[in-house]
């Protein structure tokens, strides 16, 4: 029993069958990688698993319960974080605010009206979203505006801000998409780091190199379904995998 | 002080001593003077700068922390003051309850209408809002005349029960509204050399009521709370997949903001026992908009500062004639000088809202940040190198020009 | 029944002014993205045009009269309108009477000559900023253009007459076979009317057409695309802000007679015409279209007796409470595309 169980989920846009009947089993603890060629399904999978879509038919299981038909922030609530393909930030704030709201969100739940605190005495998130900001290597821009970083610290930003909730399953979407080698190495060390401490990650990444780095296992998503699922080392080797990748491209 | 960092105690202390003194900072020149008639420190209209600064700052609340634009808020200001006259009609001349029922009824108004206006976004909003604001003000002109008594506006009577005072006083005249006693139109003036100073009662409580409201709206400022509605201002999104429920969070602010209005409209009454319809209409509505944007959206103290500035304008700018700039000008030679009176003369007097459009239109292009940005970019000027901090909470505190 | 036409009839005149304006609004809004507060200013400026030009008619000379006395039994002096002294006063007369028409001619060149002017000057500068700052500049313009006018113009309203052949109302009943005297219509609300239809066919034909239509809605339908294409788009642009400002000032030139100008009846429209525009849908010109002869005759029902008496001050939300209505049920309006500012 994995945390995250999903069973024949199908989704169709139109005439359009993005899923059909994918089925996964997420282990707790481990990282899981789902790879595919372009327009496979994966960021449509992804969706169905924070809210943002309803699958048309079949299950999601997080932890025991279905993540189907309750909001974002309720899933978010329940120890489901995630970092998008293009970050999505507070770009308006500086670094320090930015990591002190998914804190805040931790603590107090989906609404509180706290309007009499100060921020400024909220020492213990103040010190976490800090302490987030310095393993990240950002701690020297705590007061930057969010929406002036680069790229990458946009990116790293956002994971410091899923990190700081300390989620049990943490989603990432092309995590190095437009990085540059040295960059997309850091950040393979930082995951590898996250996973040591026992998040769950379910990575969807078209980087091999990352990939095969990182994950415990992997899925090969293709028009849809799972075509194969398998450890790091059995993947590569897959005529099936060759298939969905070379010739499968065309189909 | 107070919780509030020293940055903040500054600013309120220097509020305080402000609205403390304005009856002798708003009087500059002597009663015989030319310029008297540009003294400001008349208690009708040191109420009306107070008042309007209680309703720009509730207006802040909402629009410069989340960023949702209503058009219709003057609605709730004109709830406060139907509310606020009913209880000096039914209860008593005491400005206390009449206030406290103010802000209760714009506060459920306001819990109502925003309830259904946040459902959309954007200017779907702001055309919810409007339509709401238009529809209570058509509806307090037509069909609810028996609570508004629709043209005329709801006044006091000889024959209001009044249940806990008395209907009438022994000259037969309607009481006045007191403060436990303390009616708002006493005061004591001062005469020092040629000057004449008013200290009115009905002033100093809208005074110590602008500092509460904006001592809480420091409060909210700086609390996560005001983090939050930031948030829902910079990304609604990531605020949902953050686990937090961006909805309750803009309706709280809309509320609040709601109840600084009702507040406004109860001391409006407070002072001048006397509701209009004309008080809902939208214009009025775009007037606590012009106020909030001309002074800083965001800013702590922007709101009052543009209230300030329009209602200065609006009640002295606004009786500068062509006799007077005739005056003015009067050291140039007669041909230059009927010109330039001629070219100052539309921008002045009644023309004030022109010259209102006109800097309004140039803030909102050149100076997002209103009044409060246009002094932090002198003060930089000044300080050569504009330390970094500083521009960091300027754009903190004003994102509409970020964005 | 025939009361029934009559507030059909009623609505119609409204409804074409809160169409031409609405179009005008949409049409900006759906290929510049702007969302235009002083687009009801425009339609007052069209209404001082007429204004404008039967003042300007009406100059006249003084001369004196020594045939003629007055009652103190001086030689009386008679004014003279300049037209009739250089036309002579058959034609000069005629011009005076007809100057609102006339002022169609007059208000295109002016409408469209302030139209470049606030596109080039204001309006360009805001595409890519939020359309809170768009209302925002735009509603401070619209400010600056009514205070012109209050100063030229005066606070008061002017009266601006038809001309004499369309003064008067006809017997529409009795026209259509039913008992005389049961529909009574003013001839220049149906001028009107006629004068809404014309230019809404032109606007839709010139659209549906030309190639310059064709670019249009082509940037109505995918902004970006088009810009992509390497089409120039912003010189499109400002001629498209020229004619939504054309619109909104030939609706406003007719629409003088019906209510006599003032400085503020471009804030009064442009609240309604908004509405419109949501009810509508945002970048919609059908919807538009619809919505405005639909709200000016669901306004005009709103006003029988009978309903008023059922529902007291309905009359006076009705337009509102559509709006709100469909805003809640129907975020993209009647007619909108779905996702237009959703969010």
């Amino acid at each position: 029993m994995g945390i995250l169980e999903v069973k024949g989920v199908n989704k169709r846009f139109g005439g359009l069958k993005a899923l059909s009947d994918v089925n996964l089993d997420i282990a707790e603890g481990s990282v899981h990688a789902i790879i595919g060629p372009n327009g496979a399904g994966k960021s449509t999978l992804l969706n169905c698993f924070v809210g943002r879509l309803e699958p048309d038919t079949g299950t999601v299981m997080f932890d025991g319960r279905s993540l189907l038909g309750i909001q974002p922030f309720e899933i978010n609530q329940i120890g489901v974080s995630r970092v998008f393909q293009t970050p999505e930030i507070f770009a308006d704030l500086n670094l320090l605010e930015n990591v002190m709201i998914p804190a805040f969100a931790r603590r107090d739940g989906a609404f509180k009206i706290n309007g009499w605190m100060s921020v400024g005495d909220e020492a213990e998130i103040r010190e976490e979203a800090m302490t987030m900001l310095d393993e990240l290597g950002m701690a020297s821009k705590a007061d930057h505006i969010a929406g002036q970083l680069s790229r990458g610290d946009k990116r790293r930003l956002e994971l410091a801000m899923c990190l700081v909730q300390k989620p049990k399953l943490l989603l990432l979407d092309e995590p190095t998409a437009g990085m540059a080698r040295a960059d997309t190495n850091n950040t393979i060390d930082l995951l590898k780091q996250i996973a040591k401490r026992g998040i769950t990650m379910v990575v969807i990444e078209h980087d091999m190199h990352v990939v095969f780095s990182l994950a415990d296992r992997i899925s090969v998503l293709a028009q849809g379904t799972v075509i194969v699922e398998d450890e790091p080392g059995k993947i590569k080797g897959n005529p099936k995998v060759q298939e969905a990748y070379l010739g499968g491209a065309h189909l | 002080m107070l919780g509030l960092n020293k940055r903040d105690t500054l600013l309120f202390a220097i509020v305080i001593a402000i609205t403390l003194l304005a009856p002798i900072i708003l009087n500059p020149f002597p009663v015989a003077s030319d310029l008297a008639q540009f003294n400001a420190g008349y208690p009708d209209l040191m109420q009306r700068f107070v008042i309007f600064g209680i309703f720009a700052i509730g207006f802040n609340i909402l629009f410069g922390l989340t960023g949702y634009l209503s058009f219709g808020h003057a609605a709730f200001l004109g709830v406060g003051s139907y509310a606020g006259v009913w209880m000096m009609k039914l209860l008593t001349m005491n400005v206390v309850p009449a206030i406290i029922v103010s802000v209760i009824f714009a506060g459920l108004f306001s819990l109502l209408v925003g309830f259904i206006s946040l459902r959309r976004s954007g200017i779907y909003f702001s055309i919810l809002t409007l339509a709401f604001a238009q529809m209570s003000f058509s509806l307090a002109y037509s069909v609810l005349t028996p609570i508004t008594n629709g043209e005329t506006g709801l006044q006091l009577s000889l024959n209001d029960p009044r249940i806990l005072g008395v209907s009438q006083t022994a000259d037969g005249s309607i009481p006045m509204t007191n403060f436990f006693g303390i009616a708002m139109r006493d005061g004591f003036e001062l005469s020092m050399g040629g000057w004449l100073f008013t200290f009115n009662a009905g002033y100093y409580l809208c005074a110590a009521i602008l500092l509460i409201a904006f001592y809480v709206s420091i409060r909210i400022f700086r609390s996560p709370f005001g983090v939050m509605l930031k948030a829902v201002k910079s990304n609604q999104q990531r605020m949902l997949y953050t686990g937090l429920n961006p909805r309750p969070y803009t309706l709280a602010a809309f509320v609040i903001s709601g109840m600084y209005a009702g507040l406004a409209g109860g001391l409006m009454v407070a002072m001048d026992p006397l509701a209009g319809a004309e008080r809902m209409q939208w214009t009025a509505s775009g007037e606590v908009v012009l106020m909030t944007i001309l002074g800083g959206t965001g800013t702590l103290i922007g709101p009052i500062l543009g209230s300030g500035v329009i209602k200065y304008f609006e009640n002295i700018f606004s009786k500068i004639n062509d006799n007077i700039l005739h005056d003015w000008f009067a050291f140039l030679p007669d041909g230059l000088e009927d010109f330039v009176v001629a070219i100052v003369y539309p921008f002045v007097g009644k023309g004030w809202h022109l010259t209102l459009g006109i800097v309004f239109m140039l803030v909102v292009i050149f100076l997002p940040g209103g009044i409060v940005e246009g002094g932090q970019r002198i003060a930089g000027l000044f300080k050569r190198k504009p330390p970094e901090d500083k521009n960091k909470t300027a754009a903190a505190s004003a994102p509409s020009a970020a964005e | 029944m025939d009361a029934i036409i009559l507030q059909v009839l009623n609505g119609l005149d409204k409804g074409s002014a809160y169409a031409l304006i609405a179009l005008g609004l949409t049409l900006i809004f759906g290929t510049l993205g702007v969302v235009n507060f002083a687009h009801g200013a425009l339609f007052m400026l069209g209404a001082f045009c007429a204004v404008t030009l039967n003042e300007l008619l009406r100059f006249s000379t003084e001369t004196v009269d020594p045939s003629r006395t007055d009652f103190l039994g001086n030689p009386l002096k008679v004014k003279t309108p300049y037209v009739e002294n250089w036309f002579g006063p058959d034609i000069g007369g005629a011009m005076i009477e007809w100057s609102v028409p006339l002022a169609i001619i007059f208000s295109i060149p002016v409408m469209i000559a302030v139209g470049i002017a606030m596109e080039r000057g204001l309006i360009k500068f805001f595409y890519k900023r939020p359309h809170a700052d768009q209302i925002l500049v735009t509603f401070g313009l619209a400010i600056v253009l009514q205070e012109i006018i209050k100063y030229f113009f005066g606070a008061n309203p002017i009266p601006t007459p038809a001309p004499d052949a369309f003064i008067g109302s006809f017997d529409f009943g009795a026209l259509v076979g039913m008992q005389a005297g049961s529909i009574i219509y003013p001839y220049w609300r149906l001028v009107y009317f006629a004068f809404a239809a014309l230019i809404i066919g032109g606007g839709f034909l010139f659209l549906q057409y030309t190639t310059f239509g064709m670019v249009v809605r082509a940037g109505m339908a995918d902004r970006e695309t088009v810009g992509l294409l390497g089409i120039n788009i912003d010189k499109r642009f400002t001629i498209m802000f020229a004619l939504a400002a054309c619109v909104a000032g030939l609706a406003g030139v007719m629409y003088a007679p019906i209510n006599s100008p003032n400085y503020h009846m471009g804030m009064d429209f442009l609240v309604l015409s908004f509405v419109v525009v949501v009810v509508g849908g945002m970048g919609s010109l059908p919807g538009a279209v619809a919505a405005g002869f639909l709200l000016g005759i669901l306004e005009s029902f709103a006003s029988m007796s009978q309903v008023v008496n059922l529902l007291p001050g309905i009359n006076q939300i009705i337009i509102y409470l559509v709006a709100i209505i469909i805003l809640l049920i129907r975020p993209r309006g009647l007619l909108g595309r779905k996702g237009v500012m959703e969010g």
